[in-house]
């Protein structure tokens, strides 16, 4: 009976308490993202392959390093081999399982750092205004000019080949669009008369900026690192097929699919089941992304 | 009197997530060669009632009537091919915004030719000339040059002219206005509708005036309907408002300031929850 | 009054001014985004772990060699000046020499570029006739099957990692069909037959009129074309969604149909008219991210184009190369991003 209390506490007209407001907008939030059916298919994808990250010791049914040149190449289905093998007689269901963590570990990585810096160059320059503002949104500008991935390539050149490096390459690539978010929130913020009250208490910018400014950019970038996730994983393959992301024999999907190129026509599982992981996995940041869309800011939204 | 439209029982209806809404539950009205107002405050179906008559309520909503005559039309049989006819070519409208109802990208002179050739077979010489003398028509000064202006170009009174003589250079005999003058400069409202109401009146068509102002419609108008919450309250002669019964009326009508009879205080209108649930009042002739 | 103060006759008291001061504007932006980008791609060539120095003398040359190059490169002034002498170079075409190739990198960029801009262009083509059309459908269906594909259309190209979609399609269509031709710009036996021109295939061997050429150029191209078109056509039709949703939404399109305009008119005639310059700019951009596109799509089809250059020098650790690719990709997209602004300016009457 308390579940049906919960309940209807939550779907209260005139809430008692600011929590009770807050509690309940999120739910009414979460019940409009519950009838997207796509949307809950995507969550259920990237539940699934959270768990299938944590429980990857489990799940695996062998080794993912372990070579067996007895038996390279077998198609899926032999020999208990669900995905078959590849070129060095590696499980591949076992290397897409224990490869679930690089690419659960990178987009972590780069959905952290990229809206950091963005976050900081953004309310900076919006706070600060002036020369500083210009100057650091110039800054943003020419990073907005560069194409992507070339830059990011040369980022991965200059610093080396790795996982690492290749998160930080993403995050320099990937930071501008949050900083203009960033700056537009805090403009809008600044000149309200809850900051002014603050500054008569005698907070400096550095206070201002980062106790009550951040916070309140927090749910718009939130949302559009949601929407990036794709794009994050998408580059992340890209460059660990172009051999500079991770290296062998770190199961990375998207170098598995550049270890099974070469395979490509007579034994194509070798290439394609690492690439639908990929396919599947960004479908499903796709769709979440757009549900929470929906959920969060209507104007925006298909329908 | 000749009748121009005639409408029975006209319900316009929104499903919605909850159940579905009704704009306009249930009018009937008809129009001669008249200047027939329309009045109610937003949301009381005025402007829903004008668009359901040309057909042009949006998906999902939904018309139904008992009767809807054009002229020998049904408009309730017309197909969408004959609704484009008679669109235009007998009954026409002009909207609120001209900054929003005009197309931005294209010349005044092409929108208006464009209105034009819709619906006869003329050279596009011929179709210029006649657009060039309609601009001249609704008193706009260098009708030549503003044929190649933007709409961007030109101000808002002078929009809403362009915007008339649009729609009344394929010689309809109905023109629907819909709060023709309500985004406008209170200086040159009073100037477009004089010229509105003058061509009206020289063609001899029916208009159906839509307007949340009264009193400007009283001054216009030889008939007004009265409409709250998608219903008609009550019809009136424009020139015996006073005699008018509805608590309403009278509400509507006392609040707004008169020089001749100054008020310390002005009435808020008091609504009744029974109004909603009275029986529209048949405005047929 | 008021009629005349926002016509064009009003604002010809001050008519050069404003005109210079934008133009003024738009190229101080652009040599100071320009400058920016060679001042990214310069520091990122100062903090490679490789020795500039070695890699052009080798490892066995003597100290007095080494302190040489080391001077004729520039190393031993200021960063600043350092930065200088890259700019003056790059102004003049020079981006060094490849250490892979021998040659300058200007000379095996304007070799290999052509390939990636027949590439491009084709694979943008393709998104644009199918992409637009797709695009207006879906807004004024919206809701209905054509609006569900074209979403699904997009998500899926939005999902899709491209290399992947390469390599599945020349299993089915090459592998498996053998509708297309493999990998290569051209058959072994066509090669050279064809003088080159353009430097673009198809357009050369039309030039010649060698039609045996043309085919087989075109069954090389179709398949990558096609993928980098079905990417752009994934951006192009969800842009053009949306872009039509609203015109069809303004009270103009209500102006429209009530003059008795049939539907196709409406739609195209006034709300496609009105959305026609931003789709410029999406295209536009459509295309410049098709020219980095195909850095994979390149690798997947042994596309002798610019993305090729750029990632086989980075294995090689050709930094030069690298360096110089990225400069004229970042350029082009810079001009492109230009390109459709000033469009905005010239062809919306709005703007002017």
């Amino acid at each position: 009976m308390s579940d049906t209390s919960l309940r209807a506490w939550l779907l209260a007209d005139a809430p008692a308490s600011r929590a009770q407001a807050r509690a309940a907008a999120w739910y009414a939030g979460w019940l409009k993202l519950r009838g997207n059916t796509l949307a809950m298919a995507g969550l259920v994808v990237l539940v699934l392959l959270i768990l299938a990250a944590l429980l990857a010791p489990l799940l695996a049914t062998q080794d993912p390093f372990v070579q067996d040149l007895g038996a390279r190449l077998k198609p899926p289905g032999w020999e208990g081999h669900i995905f078959g093998t590849d070129s060095l007689g590696r499980d591949i269901w076992s290397r897409i399982v224990y490869g679930a963590r690089i690419s659960l570990y990178i987009v972590a990585l780069v959905a952290l750092v990229a809206p950091l810096l963005g976050l900081i160059i953004g309310t900076v320059a919006g706070y600060m205004g002036g020369i500083i503002d210009v100057a650091l949104m110039r800054f943003t500008d020419i990073f907005l000019a560069f194409p992507r991935l070339i830059l990011a390539l040369a980022f991965v050149a200059a610093l080396g080949a790795g996982i690492e490096n290749a998160v930080l390459a993403i995050s320099l690539t990937a930071w501008p669009p949050y900083a203009r978010i960033a700056r537009a929130e805090t403009l809008t913020i600044r000149n309200s008369d809850f900051i002014h009250a603050i500054k008569l208490q005698g907070a400096g910018p550095l206070r201002i900026i980062t106790r009550h400014v951040w916070p309140l950019c927090i749910s718009s970038l939130v949302i559009r690192v949601t929407l990036d996730m794709a794009g994050i994983i998408l580059t992340a393959a890209g460059l660990g097929f172009l051999g500079l992301g991770a290296q062998p024999p770190s199961p990375e999907w998207g170098a598995m699919v550049s270890e099974g190129r070469k395979y490509i026509l007579d034994y194509w599982w070798v290439a394609t089941i690492p690439g639908l992981a990929i396919f599947t996995i960004s479908l499903a940041f796709n769709l979440l992304g757009d549900g929470l869309r929906d959920v969060l800011d209507p104007k925006e939204a298909g329908q | 009197m000749t009748s121009l439209l005639d409408v029975e029982n006209l319900r316009v209806t929104f499903p919605t997530r909850s159940g579905s809404f009704e704009a306009v539950r249930g009018i009937s009205f008809s129009l001669g060669r008249e200047r027939l107002g329309i009045v109610g405050e937003s949301g009381s179906g005025k402007s829903m009632t004008g668009r359901a008559i040309l057909k042009l309520i949006r998906k999902p909503g939904i018309v139904t009537a008992d009767r809807m005559q054009m002229g020998g039309t049904d408009l309730l049989t017309a197909s969408e091919r004959e609704m484009r006819r008679i669109r235009g070519r007998h009954a026409s409208m002009i909207m609120q915004d001209p900054k929003f109802s005009l197309n931005p990208v294209m010349t005044v002179g092409s929108q208006i030719t464009e209105a034009l050739l819709t619906h006869e077979k003329l050279s596009r010489a011929e179709a210029r000339k006649r657009a060039v003398a309609m601009l001249d028509a609704v008193a706009i000064r260098d009708p030549e040059r503003v044929m190649s202006l933007y709409p961007h170009e030109v101000s808002g009174g002078m929009g809403q002219r362009i915007m008339i003589a649009m729609m009344l250079i394929p010689n309809p005999e109905i023109l629907i206005a819909d709060e023709p003058t309500s985004a406008l400069d209170v200086s040159v409202q009073l100037q477009v509708l004089e010229i509105m109401d003058k061509l009206v009146t020289d063609r001899g068509m029916g208009l159906i005036f839509i307007s949340h102002d009264l009193n400007l419609v009283s001054n216009f108008c030889d008939r007004i309907l009265i409409m709250y919450a998608g219903r008609i309250v009550e019809v009136c002669q424009a020139g015996k408002l006073h005699e008018a019964k509805h608590p309403y009326t009278i509400g509507l009508l006392n609040s707004v300031p008169d020089l001749e009879h100054p008020r310390p205080r002005l009435d808020a209108l008091q609504r009744d929850p029974a109004w909603r649930e009275a029986p529209s009042v048949s405005a047929l002739t | 009054m008021a009629d005349l103060s926002q016509t064009p006759g009003g604002q010809r008291r001050l008519p050069v001014p404003r005109w210079l001061k934008k133009t003024a504007g738009t190229v101080l932006t652009v040599a100071v985004t320009l400058l920016g980008l060679l001042f990214v791609t310069f520091m990122i060539g100062r903090v490679m772990p490789i020795d500039p120095v070695l890699a052009v003398i080798g490892e066995r040359a003597t100290q007095a060699q080494y302190n040489e190059v080391f001077r004729e490169l520039g190393l031993d002034k200021p960063l600043i000046a350092q930065f200088a002498i890259y700019v003056n170079d790059v102004l003049h075409g020079d981006f060094g020499t490849s250490i892979r190739t021998g040659q300058q990198v200007s000379e095996d960029i304007a070799r290999v570029f052509p390939a990636t801009l027949e590439l491009a262009t084709l694979g943008t083509l393709i998104g644009v006739f199918i992409g637009v059309p797709l695009g207006v459908l879906a807004a004024v269906f919206r809701g209905r099957w054509i609006d569900q594909l074209a979403r699904l259309v997009g998500l899926v190209g939005y999902s899709m990692p491209i290399f992947w979609l390469g390599l599945v399609g020349l299993l089915i269509f090459y592998g498996i069909l053998g509708w297309v031709a493999g990998p290569g710009r051209l058959g072994v036996f066509y090669q050279g037959l064809v003088p080159t021109r353009t430097g673009l295939l198809l357009v050369d061997s039309l030039i010649a009129g060698d039609w045996t050429v043309f085919k087989d150029a075109f069954s090389h191209i179709i398949l990558p074309a096609s993928l980098l078109g079905y990417f752009s056509l994934a951006y192009i039709s969800r842009m053009t969604r949306s872009f039509m949703l609203e015109q069809l939404n303004s009270e103009y399109i209500t102006t429209a149909r009530v003059k008795g305009l049939s539907e196709w008119t409406v739609i195209w005639r006034h709300a496609f008219r009105n959305i026609r310059i931003q789709l410029i700019t999406v295209i536009a951009l459509a295309y410049a991210n098709l020219l980095e596109g195909s850095v994979l799509t390149e690798i997947i089809f042994a596309w002798p184009g610019i993305g090729q250059y750029i990632t086989t020098s980075l294995l090689a650790n050709d930094m030069n190369s690298v360096l110089g690719g990225t400069v004229v990709i970042g350029t082009i997209f810079v001009a492109l991003n230009i390109f459709s602004d000033l469009l905005y300016r010239f062809f919306d009457p709005r703007a002017k």
